[in-house]
């Protein structure tokens, strides 16, 4: 099924999630289910004879790139494909003084407004035209370039009207491919970014800087920095935030550790393969077992064993009186996950930690394997191990109409989510929602006491959501909430010839 | 060709099914990649509404249907729209990956519409247009595929009811509470309004009472027109055409004053006393406040606006200064209209905002590419302290330029906007509400 490595960075495209993963949109049944389908080979897809706008990749290649101090991003496509980028012109405002950027610029993102003609004619010229205005303008150390389904279908010579830029500019023109329609899985874009970031950016390391760690993060609260301190370690978090410099210099850290492999699966396997950063192997720090596996692994890379111990006690030592508390309160609760896949995980093992009962999940999707592939890394496999199975792992797409048809039938004390929108459904039928927007709140041994505080505190507060209960408008029959939620789910397809 | 656009301020045709989400229960089906619809909720923020954003059923091309088409696939779809969803009106709306490909969707609806499903098919691909062309492009649409089918036949016509064309939905954050003033302002000078859109409108009951409406009124400087244009034709129905947003007592006077002597030349029957009774009250309220503000406004010694950029829409552009010039003291300088409006109507634009002052001459860029208005603003300087009113993007401008700031279009994460209205009477008190509140807001 795989490549020997799924990272080539000659290539001018990464391959999206589907081919060089096998990974998967739809899927029924257990987590310990799918996790033997995996290890048997035998994971197939299933399509959807119903569905609703997903989403698609421009935005996640957007993140990883626009947030990029020094950058400048031009969407090349029609004016809508660049439509929900200004929020990161906002995230990167408003979330600079979580990471030390105190006066944070305004991001410069440009759409090459394709029109009608374009789409005859051609739109290298409009392209070529736009980056060197918008070189002009910003004087960024980058500029990206991402691609759009119009774009993609008409064929435009996006490479070649980026080197030619780059060759003139004299600065990195990164084209980033990643037109909606090549992939179901949205998470695509993430490595289209990446890929672009690894192939221009990073730079062969001139010296090995022995206590600098890689963090693959979106723009959470700078919770590693404290913690470095404490390891005589350097955190290097890219890419939001970061310099162009900065990433050229990530190949001389030391490890990358990564928030969620859904995330940074391919920037941490090209580090490691392409430049010789090793990839931390196992799942990233949620619940008690995860947290303490994991600073040993990370001790152990970068020769901080002793440091390791002494905060792994204190840590201990500190939380767990109010750990065990929090359990107290919460054994026996009900809850239900949505999240995208490795997050998704990383709070199921939360829930587990904290005494709750996981009553099923809505996961966006499924990667059988990561870019390193690495039994140790699965962090779906990691979570039922540890703390058992997980009936109804419901593999969603984010099809919000199988969410709503769910939680109505099973109406959970709580729901978890962790992408936009989907705690309304949980509110609508009265059931507490609660969204962590930081993908760093939840890690470590402090992790597991702020959820579960957030837990008990969202589950006691309920008057909102039992009053929207009472008032909220339906868009949904009376006929599809009494339905098998999978309803529309078949068309079975194998991946590996999808 | 269209010029490339920093800062964009407007979305492209597929931004119009928030033109559907705005008709009650009406769902908007998208035969288009996978992001579109999320690239329009993002872009305008909190808007999903009835079943717009991840609710709206998508056939999200992928690989699959770019080689060997789409069209069973949304057949699919759209069959199963009608079990999972309630909805009253579905609106087919193409995106560029099924133009480009060539896919028939509208064959695909029109065999659902001859079931009898209340189903429109608009093209939409985001290469064609922006959102307010698509706007009306897409009201046609209804009104030949739906309002046609379903209209209340053999009534005849009512002199004093009009249908209203004033706003985008969402496009204009303030959509809903301009329609209801709107709606109230022409109700008040005793005319029955269709707004159409919105809680405040009745949906598609209004829609199908659409022809037996006596005129139309469209209120924009430019779209609205094909919409007005395409009734006059069809159902013979007459329009009146004020080119601007009216804000606050001098202007909304001026065009309740022109509605009903067109209304009154077009078989409407309006008692002359119940109208100048009205605009009495209406202008005694309203000059009630400027005249207890006026005080404030002349004397407040640490410091108000003193002149405006408007970087917005042109019915904005136009009627915020008109208002704020005569109305605050709030001198208009360079003014911005960033939504691509096309060039046929540039000079009767140019010509209106001539007539906002007999004695200052007020420059008008029309500048989709708003990367580069601001850096107009950034190039002028003032005495006094400015204020910008503009997108959220504005706001780092007018924090580097130390002006005021009022959030008041898309896109606009900084602030919450629900039934706000800045048209009409209560319209234009409310703007000086916000304007002067962010105002003092600034004082510690």
């Amino acid at each position: 099924m795989m490549n020997l490595s799924t990272v080539n960075l000659k290539a001018a495209e990464v391959q999206v999630r589907e081919h060089r993963l096998g990974s998967i949109t739809g899927f029924k049944g257990s987590a310990a289910e799918l996790v033997n389908c995996v290890r048997c080979g035998d994971l197939t897809d299933s399509g959807r004879s119903f569905s609703q706008c997903m989403g698609c990749s421009t935005s996640n290649a957007t993140c990883a790139v626009a947030l990029i101090q020094d950058s400048a991003v031009i969407s090349h496509g029609p004016v809508g494909c660049a439509g929900c980028l200004h929020e990161f012109a906002f995230t990167y405002r408003v979330n600079g003084v979580h990471r030390g950027v105190k006066n944070p610029k305004q991001r410069h993102i440009f759409s090459t407004n394709m029109d009608e003609n374009d789409t005859v004619y051609g739109g290298n010229e409009k392209l070529a035209l736009t980056i060197r205005e918008a070189y002009a303008r910003v004087r960024p150390n980058v500029i990206f370039i991402v691609t759009t389904c119009a774009s993609g279908i008409i064929g435009d010579d996006v490479q070649g009207v980026s080197d030619e830029a780059e060759a003139e500019l004299g600065i990195p023109v990164v084209p980033i491919f990643c037109e909606g329609f090549r992939s179901k899985i949205w998470t695509s874009g993430f490595d289209a970014g990446y890929h672009g970031i690894a192939r221009k950016l990073i730079k062969p390391p001139v010296k090995k800087q022995n206590d600098l760690v890689n963090i693959v993060n979106f723009w959470g609260t700078d919770v590693f920095g404290e913690w470095f301190k404490r390891l005589r370690l350097r955190a290097n978090y890219i890419t939001p935030y970061a310099t162009v410099k900065q990433i050229e210099t990530s190949s001389e850290a030391i490890a990358t550790i990564q928030v969620c492999s859904t995330l940074g699966s391919y920037l941490a396997a090209a580090l490691e393969q392409e430049f010789g950063v090793p990839e931390i192997n196992v799942s990233p720090p949620y619940g008690v077992e995860q947290t303490e596996r994991w600073f040993r692994e990370l001790g152990r890379m970068t020769d901080r064993n002793e440091e390791v111990d002494v905060f792994l006690c204190e840590e201990r030592e500190r939380w767990t009186p109010e750990i065990e508390s929090i359990r107290a309160k919460l054994s026996g609760k009900t809850a239900y996950v949505t999240a995208g896949a490795s997050h998704g995980h990383a709070l199921l093992g939360l829930l587990k930690e904290l005494g709750l009962e996981p009553q099923g999940a809505a996961i966006f999707h499924h990667d059988p394997v990561y870019d390193k592939e690495s039994d140790s890394l699965d962090s779906l496999k990691n979570v039922v191990d540890i703390y058992g199975d997980i009936p109804e792992y419901n593999i969603c797409n984010k099809q919000e109409f199988e969410l709503a048809n769910i939680l109505n039938r099973v109406r959970p004390d709580i729901l978890l989510a962790r992408h936009g929108g989907m705690t309304l459904w949980g509110a609508k039928f009265g059931i507490p929602s609660l969204l962590i927007g930081d993908e760093h709140f939840g890690m470590g041994y402090e992790g597991i006491v702020k959820y579960g505080r957030r837990i008990v505190e969202t589950m006691e507060n309920d008057e909102f959501v039992k009053n929207l209960e009472k008032h909220t408008i339906m868009p949904y029959s009376k006929w599809w909430l009494e339905q098998d939620p999978y309803t529309f789910l078949g068309e079975e397809s194998n991946v590996e010839v999808y | 060709m269209s010029k490339f656009i920093e800062q964009q301020r407007f979305m492209c045709a597929i931004g119009g099914m928030q033109t559907v989400v705005a008709i009650p229960n009406a769902v908007p089906i998208l035969h288009s990649g996978p992001g579109c619809g999320n690239m329009v909720t993002g872009f305008f923020e909190r808007a999903s509404g009835y079943a717009g954003g991840s609710t709206a059923p998508c056939t999200n091309f992928s690989e699959t249907e770019v080689v060997f088409g789409g069209e069973a696939r949304l057949e699919s779809i759209i069959r199963n729209t009608y079990k999972v969803l309630d909805t009253e009106l579905q609106v087919v709306l193409t995106g560029c990956t099924s133009a480009i490909v060539g896919d028939d969707a509208g064959q695909v609806a029109k065999r659902f519409a001859e079931e009898g499903k209340p189903v429109v098919y608009v093209d939409s691909p985001g290469f064609k247009c922006n959102n307010f062309a698509a706007h009306d492009l897409i009201i046609n649409a209804i009104i030949d595929q739906y309002v046609d089918r379903f209209a209340y036949k053999n009534t005849e016509k009512d002199s004093n009811l009009v249908n209203l064309f004033a706003t985008v939905p969402f496009q204009d954050p303030f959509w809903k509470g301009n329609l209801e003033e709107m709606k109230r302002v022409l109700e008040g000078i005793g005319l029955r309004v269709n707004i159409l859109f919105g809680p405040y409108s009745n949906g598609v009951e209004e829609w199908r009472s659409i022809p037996t409406a006596g005129f139309n009124i469209v209120v924009s400087p430019w779209y609205g027109l094909a919409v007005a244009e395409h009734l006059a034709e069809k159902y013979e129905q007459p329009f009146f055409h004020f080119p601007y947003l009216p804000i606050g007592g001098n202007e909304t006077t001026r065009f309740l004053r022109a509605v009903a002597s067109y209304a009154a030349g077009h078989g409407a029957e309006l008692r002359e006393d119940e109208l100048e009774l009205f605009i009495k009250r209406e202008e005694i309220a309203f000059y009630e406040e400027i005249d207890s503000l006026a005080t404030f406004l002349l004397e407040f010694r640490y410091g108000l606006p003193g002149f405006v950029h408007v970087l917005h829409e042109a019915s904005y552009v136009v009627g915020i200064c008109k208002f704020l010039l005569h109305e605050t003291g709030i001198v208009p300088k360079e003014q911005f209209v960033t939504d691509g409006v096309p060039e046929e109507y540039h000079d009767s634009i140019r010509a209106e905002v001539a007539r906002i002052s007999d004695k200052k001459e007020i420059p008008v860029f029309f500048e989709p590419d708003a990367g580069l208005a601001q850096a107009r603003i950034y190039d002028s300087s003032y005495d006094g302290r400015g204020l910008i009113i503009g997108s959220g993007w504005d706001k780092q401008v007018a924090k580097d330029k130390n002006y005021d700031f009022l959030s008041a279009g898309p896109p606009t994460p900084y602030r919450l906007v629900l039934t706000t209205r800045y048209a009409g009477y209560k319209g234009g008190l409310r703007l000086i509400e916000d304007i002067y509140d962010r105002a003092l807001d600034t004082y510690n």
